[in-house]
């Protein structure tokens, strides 16, 4: 497991709860590497410093993506706050996933 | 992700060595293995395609419980369309046992994706294939099923990325070895709804194509082996049909007919009836009974199934739109008792529905019977019923294969068809089961004389003489049996002319015998007047001698006397000296000897 944790904030904004995901991988193929290249941006510009993000790679660990519903690669969990909210795909198209995440633009 | 290398090696492993016979695995899906002639192509991909409600995922479900059931091979199901849960409720119809073989012989993957899931961006088959290898290496499994998969396609939502996860999956298949992979793809039968069709079609080895149509309000399923790489195989469309244990095909009978005709009578149901079909009819014959409704067809096929119970045979009652039970009870009023054959377990009685069940289903239905029952004899009542939903082209075709299938198990089989009108050049039924079948007994109405009387006529049997007389059927509690035979003026007398003419002959005969008895009164008594004469007569020869008699000693002595005295006579008077009566015998060997010299 490729675990990039806690970037935590430091002094952010009192109001920004932080986000809990989790995005399963398949080790280094095209649209895995491009959904982490395209989360971390999204994390940076939007929730600076207010997520969690877990990284799970699928060759790796295949039977725990099985027992967390995972099919496709990559998907990306919204574990907390509620609402829950999965997404697939490279996240490349970004509206989608800001709206999915519930980050206002 | 797979090396160049490894691709050719699968390619050459699929396509290379077309010398060797293509190793197959059977699906135990009856009548497929024999129209693929074995099954589906071992270690290789099959493609199931066909429009929704064809069957596609009955026959991946079916052929994966069979190599977990027969062969111990457990599997693997990815479910794209619907939800694993979905799909065991809807099998538990079928007596597969399918819930208790997913808890550990079977895997579901659900891989329906949740409408709830968002989308964004392109994504891939890597991970979910990582989980299916993962979990094939777990559980062992043997085969795999990806049901559904053009429902996958469409998310990708891109003609090439579409191409690259069929890539994918064939890769993964070549990596990943089983015994059996099948893909199913909901498409119409030019596969125009699937952009790399083409591409799909050149991937697999064996493409079977499913549908579903409507003939005359009955849903007809069939299915056709579309390709089949590196090995030969029963081309054409063949109906498929669902019964208790799953789908089965009717795959067609072999081109050459290999029965062998036995020379083994068996009775009709009766002993005139026998008579009149010269002996009986011909085991592993049929034998068609066609008349009007009423003619008492049921009961002819009653006796005839009544009298294979007795000779100890399996047999099997298949009747149409009336139930086993009201057969049984109706034919009792004539006298033929089939409940205690079927208590025995000698006789199965099957009741069938023909609303909107197509021929084909029937048939198939009736094969089982056939397999379960294993029956010397059978009796369809009716078999034109068959014909009575859908299309009449399929009914004809169902009703000759269903002689053919009662001749290759060598059934002795007795159909009724019910045909209109009662004309005896249009005897046909609309089934054509006529021409097949070797003897055809036709029962009609005759009305004459203000009745309606039963006939019986045998049109034809083959390999046999045959009486060629109509004949009166008359029912009685004592079963049906066919009357004497009357003829008068050229017809053959029926009903109240024949009970007329039966009472005239009846009474003619009392008539000659009392006439006899009077005649052998008079001889007796002549005879005995005879005899009493005769003893008369006797009477009188015997006095007659006897008066004779004493007349003739009487002579004698008044002869002796007289002679005596003469010679005393002579002797007085001397005129004769002593010569006796020596004279009289002289004269007496005289005579003799002349009568000698004559």
């Amino acid at each position: 497991m490729r675990a990039k944790k806690a970037k935590k904030s430091r002094a952010g904004p009192a109001a920004m709860t932080v986000v809990v995901m989790r995005l399963y991988i398949a080790d280094a193929a095209p649209n895995s590497v491009k959904a982490i290249a395209n989360l971390e941006a999204i994390c940076k510009e939007h929730l600076p410093g207010a997520f969690k993000l877990e990284i799970v790679d699928v060759l790796e660990f295949p039977l725990r993506a099985l027992a967390d519903g995972v099919l496709v690669t990559p998907h990306l969990a919204k574990l907390s706050p509620s609402p829950a909210a999965k997404i697939i795909g490279n996240l490349s198209d970004r509206s989608n996933v800001l709206h999915a995440l519930g980050i206002k633009q | 992700m797979f090396g160049i290398e490894q691709k050719e090696a699968y390619f050459l492993r699929c396509h290379g060595s077309m010398a060797h016979p293509l190793p197959k695995i059977p699906t135990g899906i009856g009548g497929f293995d024999e129209l693929s002639r074995g099954g589906l192509p071992q270690h290789r991909t099959t493609l199931l395609k066909g429009g929704p409600g064809s069957g596609k995922t009955v026959f991946a479900l079916q052929s994966l419980v069979n190599a977990v059931r027969k062969r111990r091979e457990p599997g693997i199901f990815v479910a794209f369309e619907e939800s694993t849960s979905q799909l065991i409720a809807n099998a538990a119809s079928f007596d597969w046992g399918l819930a208790a073989l997913a808890k550990n012989k079977l895997f579901f993957l659900d891989a329906k994706l949740s409408p709830e899931i968002v989308r964004s961006g392109e994504f891939d088959l890597t991970g979910m294939l990582a989980i299916l290898k993962a979990k094939k290496e777990e559980i062992g499994a043997r085969w795999i099923v990806f049901d559904g998969i053009d429902v996958l396609l469409t998310l990708l939502q891109n003609p090439v990325a579409e191409m690259r996860e069929i890539y994918r999956i064939r890769d993964w298949l070549a990596d990943n070895d089983v015994n059996a992979a099948i893909i199913t793809a909901k498409m119409d039968g030019d596969g125009s709804g699937i952009v790399n069709y083409g591409f799909m079609q050149f991937m697999v080895d064996c493409v079977i194509r499913f549908e579903r149509r409507l003939e005359h309000g009955v849903a007809l399923h069939r299915l056709e082996i579309t390709k089949y790489r590196g090995s030969d195989f029963i081309a054409g469309e063949y109906p498929v049909s669902f019964g208790p244990s799953g789908m089965e095909v009717g795959a067609p009978e072999p081109a050459e007919i290999r029965q062998v005709a036995s020379g083994e009578r068996v009775s009709a149901g009766f002993e005139r009836l026998d008579t009149m079909l010269g002996g009986g009819l011909f085991r592993g014959s049929s034998t068609l009974i066609t008349g009007v409704p009423g003619t008492s067809k049921t009961t002819l096929a009653g006796k005839f199934v009544e009298a294979a119970c007795r000779r100890g045979e399996r047999t099997l009652f298949v009747s149409f739109d009336e139930g086993a039970d009201r057969i049984a009870r109706n034919l009792t009023s004539v006298g033929i008792h089939l409940k205690p054959h079927v208590k025995s377990g000698l006789l199965r009685m099957y009741s069938g529905r023909t609303e909107s069940v197509g021929a084909e289903d029937q048939l198939l239905k009736l094969k089982g019977l056939i397999r379960e029952h294993r029956p010397r004899c059978m009796v369809i009542d009716p078999l034109s019923a068959i014909g009575k939903t859908g299309g009449i082209a399929a009914a004809r075709a169902v009703a000759n294969r269903f002689i053919y299938l009662a001749k290759d198990e060598k059934i002795t089989v007795m159909v009724t068809a019910i045909n209109e009108g009662d004309e005896p050049e249009t005897e046909t039924t609309d089934l054509q089961i006529s021409t097949i079948a070797d003897t055809w007994i036709h029962l009609s109405y005759l009305i004459r004389s203000g009745e309606r009387n039963r006939a019986l006529t045998i049109i034809k049997s083959r390999g046999t003489w045959h009486s060629n007389q109509v004949r009166e059927l008359v029912l009685s509690n004592a079963g049906p049996m066919l009357a004497d035979v009357y003829t008068a003026g050229g017809e053959v007398l029926m009903g109240t002319l024949r009970w007329e003419k039966e009472g005239e002959e009846r009474a003619k005969t009392v008539q000659r015998r009392a006439e006899f008895e009077h005649k052998r009164g008079e001889l007796q008594t002549a005879e005995a007047d005879t005899h009493a004469r005769i003893k008369a007569l006797q009477q009188d020869l015997a006095r007659q001698r006897a008066e004779l008699a004493m007349y003739s000693s009487d002579n004698q002595a008044r002869i002796v006397s007289s002679s005596d005295r003469e010679q005393e006579l002579r002797r007085i008077r001397s005129a004769d000296p002593a010569r006796k009566s020596s004279s009289g015998n002289s004269g007496n060997r005289d005579r003799k000897g002349a009568r000698d010299a004559r």
